[in-house]
């Protein structure tokens, strides 16, 4: 027996610490645990129509697939192919340089190759050689084909919900193939077998129904706000009063309702309370919120164009409904996406309402002429630039702010500057972090696209790492306490990622800081800021 | 001739010999990319494991500071803690470093003394490296739950459904 005792040294070397070499089409998915997201409840599923409602287990062997499930796909492959130009381009012309590979977030984090951009995209190609062209018929897996099997299947729903759609990936693309589109298009086939998962299913069910993510019904979403009010009322002695669904206005207000229920979110909603409190009071500036259109986010536009056109026309349609002249949108990501990108073709022109104006300054937002839909750090830009604002920034004197480039608003519509422009005038301390992590190179959040669940936070994490990365080397190098943002999913988001790496920061809306340095007419001394902390030298008087 | 001096001097080696192996424990297109891109911002993975190592191979010299092994080991612990990794092969590669230092200097004289005095330092590290792990893992779970609790606590108090909100609190 003792002869046969390996040596401690003889133990150690003949552990192989190496995964195998495999093809990628040889490695067999590993649905793990904190990597996924649960599926959608059935009920969701069957309220808005699509097909296969059922409840079901990612982790379980059968998925309860209709019979007919790869005519399905093959078939809606088949139909988008002829119908989106783009994806039949997207399909055939990536020459696989490798130039997007490293750039995914969740690449880098999780250091899964099939995260890199290509990898995920080539999941969906081999199936388009082997089903649509005729080099993949012939050659088969010598051109780079495979058959659709469960297992392929399956992969595919693993992977497609380890992308947040944020787009970092096509900035890189020589081509200019939108891997984030790709990502939508296969989202948008695995629907037609029923494979949502549920924060993506039931948000949309309950904004399709109710208007908002949470289903917030029309009296409790004014409750809410109410709320609002009477925090606003003891920190500045003001008492405001918000107009819902008010016919005639001149702008309708939407937001993301994570605004309104979520933390820090919520501050930030009071920071619009009190912005447009202060140009009613001065300006008579005339601004409704909808209990109907009580969302900006649109988690159609993670289940297909046809659920996202949906969701959207509900906003245009309560403008039309108010009579508004034009619609000012709120610190939201993905809804600016959609806005911008896919509005005007699904439910525009928007021609029943006017080129905004902003009728304090008289800015014409040229930028918004089709869609009429104005992005709240441009008209607060435009505020600041023309003066007509009164603002004591020493008020955000404690907060060493750093700002994250929402991917939608940076990417999906190229708004670098006027955020920082309205947080470097009502706050002293501002650092950005370093180029290749910012603007247009700004790396996600690690939870969009509706992956801000909880069951999946090691993906969220992993896919976190590489913002929270940057905050953290701002954070060494300037003391950066504060990480300022214009988007629902952010706020909801980054204080999580922030307290796995970095947690002496904490995250804030753009509107939260305008507000705290605003001078409402006729406020009392303030001695706190929103969040109920002491404002710089008032630590005293707080107490 | 002790081990230690040539320890110092022979760091670069050890540490690139050390790294390759942590690297290759990523699967080999991800290795490729660890290694090969410099950038601490586009390469966070591989700059956070090059760090903690270097820093550890000091420690390693110099003696173990509890705490500065701590602060070594943590970015590559919380970084391997939620990736695709076993407890086992998150914290596994803090052995390696015996079968290094073996290959490079146990040829030494007098080498078996001052090797048994490091192993015991590897092994203080691995046990370090097994707490910064499970805080991690901790910190993952008090992080859902936290989402969680805050989601159905804050709804229910501003439903109104949570009168007295101190005491709801700690029910």
């Amino acid at each position: 027996m003792a002869d046969e005792t390996p040596k401690p040294s003889e133990l150690l070397s003949n552990i192989d610490y190496r995964p195998p070499a495999k093809q990628w089409m040889d490695v067999p998915v590993n649905i793990r645990k904190g990597m996924y997201c649960y599926a959608a409840n059935p009920k969701s599923v069957e309220y808005l129509g699509l097909p296969n409602a059922r409840a079901w287990n990612p982790t379980d062997e059968d998925w309860k697939l209709p019979e007919n499930w790869q005519q399905i796909l093959h078939e809606g492959f088949k139909e988008r192919l002829e119908k989106f130009r783009s994806i039949k381009v997207f399909m055939d012309i990536c020459v696989r340089c490798g130039a997007c590979a490293d750039k995914c977030h969740f690449f880098i984090g999780t250091g899964d190759p099939k995260n890199m951009p290509v990898l995920r995209a080539e999941l969906l190609r081999s199936v388009y050689r082997n089903d649509f062209t005729l080099m993949g018929k012939l050659l088969g897996r010598f051109a780079g084909a495979r058959p659709m099997t469960i297992d392929v299947l399956k992969e595919w729903w693993y992977y497609l919900f380890q992308c947040t759609e944020c787009r970092r990936c096509s900035l890189y693309c020589p081509y200019g193939i939108d891997t984030a589109e790709i990502t939508m298009f296969g989202r948008e086939l695995i629907n037609l077998l029923g494979l949502n998962i549920d924060w993506i299913a039931t948000p949309v069910a309950n904004c399709y129904r109710t208007g908002n993510h949470l289903g917030i019904q029309p009296h409790a979403f004014k409750d809410m706000i109410d709320f609002f009010v009477d925090d606003i009322e003891e920190i500045t002695g003001v008492r405001m009063e918000p107009n819902f669904n008010k016919k005639g206005a001149d702008i309708l207000f939407i937001t993301p309702s994570g605004d309104v229920f979520a933390d820090p979110g919520t501050y930030t909603c009071m920071g619009y309370l009190m912005l447009f409190h202060f140009l009613k009071e001065k300006y008579g500036l005339d601004v409704t919120w909808s209990t109907y259109a009580s969302e900006g986010g649109n988690f159609g536009s993670f289940t297909s164009h046809e659920v996202m056109k949906r969701l959207n026309a509900k906003m245009y349609l309560e403008a039309r409904r108010l009579g508004v002249k034009w619609i000012l949108g709120g610190e939201c990501g993905h809804m600016w996406r959609v806005i911008n990108q896919y509005m005007d073709t699904m439910n525009g022109p928007a021609d029943f309402l006017e080129v905004p104006v902003n009728p304090i300054t008289g800015t014409r937002f040229e930028n918004a002429a089709s869609t009429k839909m104005v992005h709240i750090a441009e008209f607060t830009a435009d505020l600041i630039k023309h003066g007509k604002l009164d603002l004591k920034p020493e008020r955000n004197d404690n907060k060493i702010l750093t700002f994250h480039d929402s991917c939608n608003p940076a990417r999906g519509m190229g708004m670098f500057d006027e955020p920082r422009y309205v947080i470097q005038n009502v706050a002293n301390h501002f650092y950005d972090m370093p180029a290749n992590t910012i603007r247009e190179q700004t790396f996600c959040c690690g939870s969009g696209s509706g992956l801000n669940a909880g069951e999946n936070m090691e993906e969220r994490m992993a896919g976190g790492l590489p913002r929270a990365n940057a905050v953290k080397y701002v954070h060494e190098k300037h003391g950066v306490n504060m990480l300022a943002c214009v988007c629902a999913i952010d706020r909801a988001a980054l204080p999580t990622s922030m307290a796995y790496w970095v947690p002496e920061v904490q995250v804030t809306g753009m509107t939260e800081l305008v507000a705290n340095a605003l001078v409402l007419p006729g406020e009392q001394e303030r001695t706190t800021d929103l969040r109920g902390e002491p404002l710089p030298g008032m630590e005293e008087a707080d107490e | 001739m002790s081990v230690m001096a040539p320890l110092g001097s022979q760091k670069e080696a050890i540490l690139g010999r050390w790294l390759a192996r942590v690297i290759d424990t990523y699967p080999p297109e991800t290795a490729r990319f660890l290694r090969s891109q410099k950038d601490p911002f586009a390469n966070p993975v591989g700059h956070a494991t090059r760090q903690s190592l270097t820093a550890l191979i000091d420690l390693l010299v110099a003696g173990l500071d509890e705490a500065a092994a701590r602060a070594a080991l943590d970015p590559v612990i919380r970084v391997r803690a939620i990736q695709a990794f076993s407890p086992a092969q998150a914290v596994g590669f803090v052995f390696d470093l015996k079968v290094i230092l073996r290959e490079t200097l146990g040829t030494l004289p007098k080498a078996a003394d001052e090797l048994s005095l490091l192993d015991g330092r590897i092994d203080r590290l691995a046990l370090i490296a097994f707490d910064i792990y499970m805080q991690c893992r901790e910190k993952i779970y008090e992080l859902k739950a936290n989402e969680m609790k805050n989601t159905t606590y804050k709804a229910f108090a501003r439903a109104g459904l949570i009168k007295d909100q101190d005491q709801g609190a700690g029910q």
